[in-house]
Parts: C-alpha cells; structure tokens; sequence
C-alpha cells in the first residue's frame, strides 16, 4: 500500500472530469422535476447520447459535433416521453422506466460497429501561463470545453430558475398546473420544452462518458450514473448549487476509490466499489433534512377539462 | 360614469351531454356591481371563464364597449380590462406574494418595484399583505387578498369575484365590501358570483339569475326578497328546515379540558376544550377555517387519541378508543374533505358505504365482505337522501360535490348514531340539498341523538343549532344559546377580524390614489 502514490491535484483534476456527466444529467433532470414531470428515463437518454455522441464524432472526425449530435438525440428521445405523458397522458413513472429500457437497448443496436474504435479526442483548454501553473493550473485552466459548460449551465440554471419570469412561470407550472392554466399559462408547451431540455442534458452528459470520460464505446457504458443523478435531484432539494456539490462529492469519492484500489489498500474492492453511492446520499440525506421543496405538481398528469 | 361595459348575447357553450350555458345574455353597466346567482351547476362558472378567455363559446357574442370582444386566451381578457378572483384560489403555495401577484400580470415591474407597489395599493385599500411572505404559510383570508390585489395592479374595467366570502369571518367580508364599495366609486365594474343572498342584497346593484344554464330572470337586489331570489334560483319553492324541538336530554358527549397536539407541522393545537352535548341537541361551532376544526373532528372521530376521561360518551370513556372501536359504540363522522377523507375517490359507492358502515351494519362475517347486504345498505342510503347517481357501483369521484355530500352524511345518519360529529356539512352545495342535509340532521336530534356540526355557515349554524360555540386558534369560545345572538357577537366570539383596517373612503384618500 503506497498512498503517496495518489497525487492531490491530479486528483482534484480528475475528480471534475468524473463529476461532469453526472452534474449535466442531474442539471437537466432538475429543470424538468421543476416544471412538475419526474421522468425517469435519464439512463436511457444518457446511453443514448453517449453513443449518438460517439458515432456522430467518429464519422465527422469532430467532437464538437459529436456532443451537439448527442444533445440532440437525446432531446428526441425526450420527445418520445414527453408524447406519452404529456398527450397520450400516460403515467410517467411507467414511461420513464419504459425510455430507461428502450435507450439501453437501441444504443447497443447503434453501437454494434463501434466497439473497440477510438473517437477523435477533445482539445483541452490550453491557455498559455495559467494553464502551465503550478496545481492551480490542472484544476482550473487544463480541463475540455464540456466541464466549463457544465458549471455555467448550473449557474445559468439557478439564475433563470430564481430572477427569470421564465423561471418565474417554470416553476408556477411546476407547483400548481391548474392554476398556471387558470392564469393562461401553456402548461403543456412548457413542459414539453423542459423534457427536451432534460434530454438534451442527459444526452450531453452521455457523451462526456463516451468522448472524455472513457474515449471508448462499451454497451451499458453509463452504468447507473442516470439514477444516480435522479436521486441526486431529490436529495439536493432541488437547488442547482446543490446538485453541483453532490456531484462533485460523488465524482470525488468515486476517483478516490478507484486510486485507494490502485495504491492496494486492505479494504476489499466491493466496499470502495459502493462508498461514492452511500457516502453521497448520506451526505444530502442530512443537508436535505430542512424542508425539502418537491415542486407540488410533480409526476401529476395534467388535463386541461374545461 | 355611465354606458354598458360588457354585452353578452346569446352566449352558448355546450360540452358533452350538457349545455352548461343556453343563449345567455344581459349586460353589465360601467361602474356598477352586477350579481350572478344560480345553484352549482347553473353554469356561472363556464360563462365567467368565456368572459375571462378560459374557454370558447359555441356560438353567441359579447361586446366591449361598444367592439366585438372574444378573447382567445386569458392574456387578452387581461389586456383589455378583465380581470378575475377565483373561487379555488389559483395561488402557488411555494411562491412569495410578490411572485404570485407577478405570475397574474401581463408586464410585471422588477421585483423590487413590483413589492413597492403591491405595499402601495395594498395599504390603499386596507389589505395589508409582505409581499416576501411565501403563500403557503397565508391564512385563507389573506390568500384572497393576494388576489384580489393582483388583479388591482392592472387596474381592472371588470373585476370577477367568483364566491369571494365563503371563507372569510363577518369583519373580513365588511372590509372586502368596504374595498368593493371604493372600486365602484373609482368606476370598476364587479361581477360577483355568489350564492349568499344577504351579501348580494347589501352590496350589488343588479342580478342576474342563471338556471340550468339558462338566464332566468334579473332583478334589483336592493328591492327584492331574499326569498324570491333563491326560488328564483331554484325554480321551486324552497323549504325552510323545520324542526321539533325537544326537551333538554341527558348528556350524550361530554368533552373536557381537551388539549391535542396536531398530527401534521401545519396544524392547529387544541387548547383546553370542554363542552357538553345533550341528546337532541346540535352544537353549532364556527370559526375561520383553520382554527381546530380538523383537529377537533379528528379528536372527536379517534383518529387522534387522547386521554380516555377527556371524551365520555353517556359516561364510557373513550378517549383512547380508534375509529372502529367508536363507530361500534354509536359514535360517527363526517369530516369536511369529501374526496379523500370522507370518501375513496376511486371507489364504487357500494365500497365507501362498506368502508364506515362494515361495523354497525353488519356488512362483514368473519373477515369475509358481505356484498349484498352492503349493496343494499348503498342503494339505501341513495334512496333516502336523493343522491343522483346511476348506481351504487359508480365511482365516489364521479358524483358532483352535493351528491357525494348527500351521500357521505346519509351514510352515518342511516347508521343511527348516538353522536355525529360533521364539518361543513353543505360546502360547496347548493341550496336544495343543503336545505335537505340541513333537514336530515335537524330529524335525527330530533330522534335523540346528539350532534356536534362544525362548520363556516354562520347562517347555517343559526338555522339549526341550539347552541353556538367558535373555534380560534385552537381554543372555543363560550358556549351560547344560539337563539338571539347578532353577527357582531358572532364575529367577536370567532376572534374578530385580525390586522384589518377598513380601508378610508375619504376623499383625500381618493386623490392620492388617482
């Protein structure tokens, strides 16, 4: 066992890049519990963006276009949920689990001729002198574009969320839709474009697996980081802050396990395998113990009779 | 000011199996206070939400002014001058005043402006109200003035007000007169839709009477019965509940020094109650929604446990008994919610008579559900207390509200009760079978039960109780002959009107707002 073998900074620096995929999902996931819809499918559209994003890149020879491909996708395969719930008025709990399902199984359809292939690598920040700093350097200036993304849309998402009239009406819609109809809101087109948004989201954080993460494709490759960011949601009260910090935390938790595995540590590997999943939700489970804010309308179906 | 603001002609809407409104017309004047009366079902409803843009007529025309008027959507309604109080308030709990009040306007100020003009025309108007206050922690009567204020800010032509007392105490209603009053003298026109026959003779000018969908008749309130104008609305002669009176009985429930914690962080806590009940007699008790009543009932219900000397019917204790275990004692009751609490929503009526009636009825043999007896029990109660419904294996959920109603206080009252404890008992029903449930519950004192009836009905309170209690914040009053107390005593005795002012009517106060 050699635990100075873990170096801090690259640790910090790997940390964010784990967290990345989980704070896009959760970020999306948070924009559509707040308009009232708990859609369950963020797995589903993840996988679904990884490897839309990876094929899209492999076959331009741009990443950039392989992540704006997978935000897309995964907006259309949003719309699929969002026709179910919001116009066949199907349950969402069941359709969500039901887009869980069929995204892992199209994306391995899709993936069939991409196994083993490698996709064009993403350009890194380069940005002369800060980025050849000392520690402060790879933590904050050698990172890819997607990250710094990632911790904008979060705070764009809080600001529109709390001084926006759009965010205004989001989360009116999202806390009482009969009375946003009333008041002459279209709760449906908000809705709608809220899943989309999610989608997109879950599909660009799929991509950040398949391109940066883990250059690679493997069939279930998102391996459960879509339910990890929906309890990520709740637990974080659904505050984008919050969801920031729990990503962080499980993304930390999660390359310090797998460095504890490196440096051989006595600790049997399930044990560290599970500490990212217990430590973060125990972690939010206590910050959530103020009054947690569930917009008041979420997972009802909404009916515009009369 | 003087002209017609607003024409309807003719306005149908017809939605599957039911015309809710057949060629409507009349007309409302600039600057005056118009009454919309009709039974539930009548159609006000659909006709205000034409006027608003919430829905489409089929056919028929309204006119603004003088230009065709037909707002596709509530944003036009508003940009032209309408705007609308509702009944079930379209408030969102988690957001502030401020908020709310911005969600209802067209062109909201920022919201550091926007507080500084709700503090304005909230003082103008005697409405005190935060605008950071989150609305959920409001009490009903501040709620309404969320909206009532929020409909101020565009400054209306018309101002729709669909039921707007039923929650409020006497002194609240006398100050929302008072600011109703002031925006009239200001020129707003007011469309008031309600069914309390008194408010609309002090307050409204005109009225028009809506029948089955169908415009019956106008009248000036001012110079007609109160009396004509509900047989108006009804299109029968109504009956007036009767009742025997009985001599004083034996104490049937005796309530002492009752003091409860609430079951949910919203509550209401119990403090030291006591109160006697006789057979024969009705108990009235009044107050502000959100005083004890539910907590009160629960108490009374088993749902929530006490001591068992607290609560003693004819000398048990019972105290510490659950549901069940009172139900098989004779001790029944209907609380306020109908979907949810009084009844399954998704259940036949056969198994909501089940779920009260298993034990007194005998509608269970050993843990097996006796089906047909239940039946039977169901179809009784549907016979007796005229529920209109196609059956008993119709879903709760798809009676209308007084149906349900009759059907949830027919069910214990069949049930022959020693004591029934009910809470508002005809809320949200129309006059006709109020009038029936208040006549059911007067036949079974008189039968000798005694009956504790919890309610914000002060006119029905007065109807049939012998004595008048009222609940705030979680304490009772004195308990008085209800026989002889006047509304000021009533309003005192449930807590007057807190953090009020009337609003001035003055004119200095008028120049400054203009």
């Amino acid at each position: 066992m050699d635990l100075s073998a873990i170096n801090p900074v690259l640790l910090i620096a790997s940390l964010m890049v784990a967290a990345t995929p989980l704070l896009l999902a959760a970020i999306g996931e948070l924009v559509v519990e707040k308009s009232g819809v708990l859609n369950l499918g963020v797995e589903g559209m993840m996988i679904v963006g990884a490897i839309a994003g990876f094929a899209f890149s492999v076959e331009t020879g741009s990443p950039l276009l392989g992540v704006i491909g997978a935000a897309i996708c995964g907006a259309l395969l949003s719309l699929l949920f969002a026709f179910l719930t919001q116009f066949a008025l199907a349950n969402q709990v069941a359709s969500g689990l039901a887009l869980t399902l069929f995204g892992l199984g199209l994306s391995a359809l899709m993936g069939q001729s991409y196994v083993g292939v490698r996709p064009p690598a993403m350009p890194r920040l380069d940005l002369p002198v800060l980025s050849d700093l000392p520690v402060v350097g790879p933590i904050l200036f050698s990172h890819d574009p997607i990250l710094y993304f990632g911790i904008a849309l979060t705070a764009v998402v809080w600001a529109v969320l709390k001084f926006s009239r759009i965010g205004l009406i989001l989360r009116a819609v999202g806390e009482n839709h009969d009375a946003a109809h009333a008041l002459g809101y279209h709760v449906v087109r908000v809705r709608i474009l809220a899943i989309m948004f999610g989608g997109a989201c879950a599909g660009l954080g799929g991509a950040y697996i398949s391109l940066i993460r883990v250059p690679q494709w493997t069939e279930g490759m998102t391996a459960g980081i879509g339910w990890i960011a929906l309890a990520l949601v709740v637990f974080a009260s659904w505050k984008p802050w919050r969801v920031l910090l729990g990503a962080y935390l499980f993304g930390g938790i999660n390359v310090l396990q797998l460095n504890l595995q490196a440096a051989g540590v006595a600790i049997p590997v399930e044990y560290l395998a599970m500490s990212p999943y217990l430590i973060t939700i125990l972690v939010l489970v206590i910050m959530s113990a103020d009054k947690s804010g569930a917009p008041a309308s979420l997972g009802r179906i909404f009916h515009a009779s009369q | 000011m003087t002209g017609t603001l607003l024409s309807i002609s003719g306005l149908t809407k017809a939605y599957p199996g039911v015309v809710a409104n057949d060629t409507v017309s009349f007309d409302i004047q600039e600057g005056e206070v118009h009454a919309l009366l009709g039974e539930n079902g009548a159609g006000k409803s659909t006709l205000v939400k034409m006027i608003y843009g919430l829905v489409k007529p089929d056919s028929g025309t309204m006119t603004w002014r003088g230009a065709a008027f037909a707002p596709p959507e509530p944003r036009a309604a508003r940009a032209s001058g309408v705007a609308m109080v509702f009944q079930h308030f379209s408030l969102f709990d988690a957001l502030t005043v401020a908020e709310n009040v911005a969600l209802g306007m067209e062109n909201p100020p920022a919201m550091r402006d926007l507080a500084a003009k709700i503090r304005d025309v909230s003082e103008n108007y005697g409405l005190p109200l935060d605008p950071d206050r989150t609305v959920g922690d409001l009490s009903a009567g501040e709620r309404q003035r969320v909206e009532i204020i929020r409909c101020l800010l565009q400054d209306p032509k018309l101002l729709i007000m669909d039921e707007p007392t039923s929650v409020l105490t006497p002194q609240e209603v006398e100050i929302l007169f008072k600011t109703l009053n002031k925006l009239k003298a200001e020129g707003t026109s007011i469309l008031y839709i309600s069914h309390k026959l008194e408010e609309i003779r002090t307050l409204c000018d005109h009225a028009t009477i809506l029948r089955l969908g169908k415009n019956v008749g106008t009248c000036i309130p001012a110079e007609t019965t109160a009396r004509d104008m509900a047989e108006l609305m009804v299109g029968d002669t109504l009956h007036t509940p009767t009742r025997t009176i009985t001599e004083g009985g034996e104490v049937v429930l005796d309530v002492k020094n009752l003091s409860l914690d609430p079951s949910n962080p919203f509550g209401t806590k119990l403090k030291d109650i006591s109160f006697q009940v006789e057979a024969g007699e009705i108990l009235g008790l009044g107050g502000v929604a959100g005083n004890g009543q539910d907590e009160l009932l629960a108490a009374l219900s088993g749902e929530a446990l006490t001591d068992a000397a607290t609560i003693t019917v004819k000398g048990d204790p019972v105290g510490d008994l659950g549901p069940n275990e009172r139900r098989n004692l004779g001790i029944l009751a209907a609380p306020e919610e109908r979907l949810g609490h009084a009844a399954a929503p998704d259940m036949s009526l056969t198994a909501n008579a089940l779920l009260t009636g298993a034990i007194r009825e005998n509608l269970t043999h050993k843990g097996f559900v006796d089906w047909a007896s239940t039946t039977a029990f169901a179809e009784k109660i549907i016979s007796a207390f005229d529920v209109r419904t196609p059956g008993p294996h119709t879903a709760a959920r798809a009676l209308s509200g007084g149906n349900l109603q009759k059907f949830v206080i027919g069910r214990e009252i069949l049930q022959n009760p020693q004591v029934l404890v009910v809470n508002q008992p005809t809320w949200g029903v129309d006059a006709a079978a109020a009038a029936s449930i208040r006549q059911a519950l007067l036949d079974l004192a008189g039968a000798g039960a005694a009956i504790v009836c919890i309610s914000q009905d002060l006119d029905e309170l007065m109807e049939i109780s012998d004595h008048f209690g009222a609940l705030n914040e979680g304490r009772l009053s004195e308990i008085r002959q209800a026989v002889g107390l006047t509304v000021e005593e009533i309003g005192l005795m449930m807590g007057g009107a807190h953090d009020l002012d009337a609003p001035e009517i003055d004119a200095p106060a008028q120049e400054q707002s203009a």
